[in-house]
């Protein structure tokens, strides 16, 4: 167990490792920095200067070993726009990110499971096509459109919501949050729903689907068979069964969720990291778009990481060792 | 399940013209079995729909909403069903350069499926293309193509998408290559794994035994036999190939303003949406939305055919 755990540990730092040759490799190689740190209008031996001290002169594997250095020491170098350092930007905007993407697996949950386990166990009732035809909506309707339609049915045609903006916010932890105060609640609620669209249909299909693989399990016949309440058979023998799979996918859509709350964001004008990395990208800001990807390299990995511990933890018949047959 | 899409000329032991019937046979069940899904079948006909209006957009459509010389400032963001200046009726309103939506549309239906298909096709050929060698040739390369394929799949589409076009750049193009560098691990780990299977087969054996060269097994008796999930995942794929590019497009990474796609013009619609114009954005939404689950109907029935037991 801890021989693989370790092994496990050594793959995830070679992911990372990995990762920065490829944003290395994109950043300084596909483009070039000189061209838009300096002006155009700058003299050749200006130009000189900024080559060499921004160390672009010397060899490749020099660069990318600075490169690693600076990121090792937290530096990402200094936003061009913003004049600060590029990973404090991203930092001082996680939590409103965390904050909307936590609201939305929380929604797609508590919405996605039950609707999915009532399909799985009635799958010829007419309510149970229904909400199988709703999710293939759910997965076809382009999330920053209905993001659109959110915000001109409930903030202009009715004007229930706010149509962007964090609203107001409590501090806890040292950090702002939103979902403390009523209006903060009331600016999140589009948002969190708007992301949460996707993966509702998601945990749905998951859970319909795990549903109908544990159903004629000899176990459950076996249930039955001993007299059990429908309840008990539904909660205790059906539901923790499918827990395995439904929990995996959720804790990797949790990352997908922060990758695409970019979309959300934007709509919303919801103060995240998402919102900042589209900007940087249109004002091509490098270190923060550097720092952007080289974050999100390793929330991935570490989720993956914890995930694959979960997932030992909970069904004892998984080894890691046995992963990636 | 597959074996009989083998050619006729290397399975010289059967009669020659078994293999062909049986296949026009498979065939004929599968478009019954397909079509008996009302779903399928309405989805079919409304895809047909699309791709015709899309191929014949400049014939049909009532403007060129992109010749500057045939837009008139002055029918500027009028509602859907008013007329214009010179009494042409705009069904679906015009946008603030007075350009009409339902011609924008067309238009847009067409940059939007071009960039779908082609980052469908092009992910699906060079995925395709990796999972074969892998499960052919198996050891050091196939380990190293499935690293990649597993680092791949660790991330979401989007990043990746987002991370190529922070590379190289705003513009369809780098869109259509964000797109294919995003999709091709999932056809690569599909592909390999329904090869693995069928290269324990009799009939790769008997292909061995004929010394038939590495290739030609390859591409003419393991490709046919692993493409049905090729087609089903290519199918969903050109979904969610047109809604990523919409979303770029959206976003300000993708199309530009001359060469319109369905996102760019929901994003067009974007600042007029709180001022309660709501058409600029509405209509081509609903266009896009119409395409995706029109393919997605198709795709989802395919799958279900060709593999029950997914989600």
């Amino acid at each position: 167990m801890l021989a693989s755990l370790l092994r496990r540990l050594i793959q995830a730092i070679m992911v990372i490792l990995a990762m920065t040759i490829i944003v290395f490799v994109g950043v300084s190689v596909i483009g070039n920095p000189v061209d838009i740190l300096i002006n155009p209008d700058a003299s050749q031996a200006e130009y000189a200067r900024v080559v060499a001290h921004l160390g672009l002169d010397r060899p490749l594997w020099q660069q990318y070993l600075m490169f690693l250095q600076g990121i090792f020491h937290g530096d990402f170098g200094t936003s061009f726009v913003y004049n600060k350092p590029a990973l404090s930007l991203i930092v001082e905007r996680l939590p409103a990110t965390l904050e909307l993407a936590m609201t939305a697996l929380l929604i797609a949950i508590v919405v996605g499971l039950p609707l999915g386990l009532y399909a799985g166990l009635h799958p010829e009732r007419l309510s149970s096509r229904l909400i199988m035809s709703g999710s293939i909506l759910g997965f076809s309707l382009p999330t920053f459109w209905v993001g659109l339609m959110f915000i001109l049915l409930f903030s202009v045609q009715l004007g229930w919501l706010p149509s962007g903006g964090r609203g107001e916010t409590a501090s806890l932890f040292g950090t702002n949050w939103s979902f403390l105060t009523a209006d903060g609640l009331h600016h999140l609620i589009l948002p969190a729903l708007n992301l949460a669209l996707f993966k509702t249909s998601l945990v749905l299909r998951l859970t319909r689907a795990g549903v109908q693989e544990v159903l004629p399990q000899d176990y459950i016949k076996f249930a039955r068979a001993k007299g059990l309440s429908e309840n008990r058979v539904i909660y205790t023998h059906v539901l923790k069964n499918l827990m395995i799979p439904v929990v995996t996918i959720t804790g990797l859509e949790f990352g997908s969720l922060i990758a695409f709350s970019v979309v959300t964001e934007s709509i919303f004008a919801w103060p995240g990291m998402g919102k900042l990395i589209i900007d940087s990208i249109n004002t091509l800001d490098r270190p923060v778009i550097v720092a952007y990807l080289m974050m999100m390299v390793m929330l991935f990995v570490a989720l993956n990481f914890i995930i694959d511990i979960c997932y030992t933890l909970l069904d004892p018949r998984v080894r890691l060792d046995t992963k990636g047959k | 399940m597959s074996q009989a899409a083998n050619k006729p000329q290397e399975t010289a032991l059967l009669p020659a013209s078994l293999p062909s019937t049986s296949r026009m046979v498979r065939t004929g069940k599968l478009a019954q079995k397909f079509v008996m899904s009302p779903g399928a079948a309405i989805g079919l006909g409304v895809l047909v729909l699309i791709i015709f209006l899309a191929v014949f957009s400049p014939l049909i459509s009532p403007q060129n909403p992109y010749d500057l010389s045939q837009l008139d400032i002055l029918d500027g963001r009028l509602a859907p069903g008013s007329s214009s200046f010179d009494g042409v009726p705009y069904y679906l309103g015009t946008d603030a350069q007075g350009r009409d939506i339902l011609s924008g549309i067309l238009y847009g239906l067409r940059t939007s499926l071009i960039v779908g298909v082609l980052s469908a096709f092009a992910a699906a050929t060079i995925g395709t293309s990796i999972g074969l060698i892998a499960a052919y040739v198996g050891g050091r390369v196939e380990t190293l193509l499935m690293r990649l394929v597993d680092l791949q799949l660790s991330f979401p589409t989007i990043l990746m998408a987002l991370m190529m076009l922070a590379f190289l750049g705003k513009g369809l193009t780098n869109v259509v290559i964000a797109l294919i560098i995003a999709e091709w691990a999932t056809y690569a780990r599909t592909v390999r794994s329904s090869a693995l299977v069928e290269r324990e087969k009799e009939y790769i054996e008997a292909a061995h035994c004929l010394r038939l060269p590495g290739y030609r097994i390859l591409f003419r008796h393991l490709l046919p036999n692993c493409l049905a999930p090729v087609i089903v995942i290519s199918t969903m794929q050109v979904a969610r190939a047109i809604g990523l590019e919409a979303t770029l497009s959206f976003l300000g990474l993708g199309a530009s303003v001359t060469e319109p796609s369905l996102g760019m013009l929901i994003s067009n619609g974007y600042q007029y949406l709180l001022s309660g114009l709501y058409w600029i954005s509405f209509f081509p939404g609903i266009a896009l939305l119409i395409t995706i689950v029109a393919i997605n109907l198709v795709g989802d029935r395919l799958r279900d055919i060709l593999n029950p037991r997914s989600i």
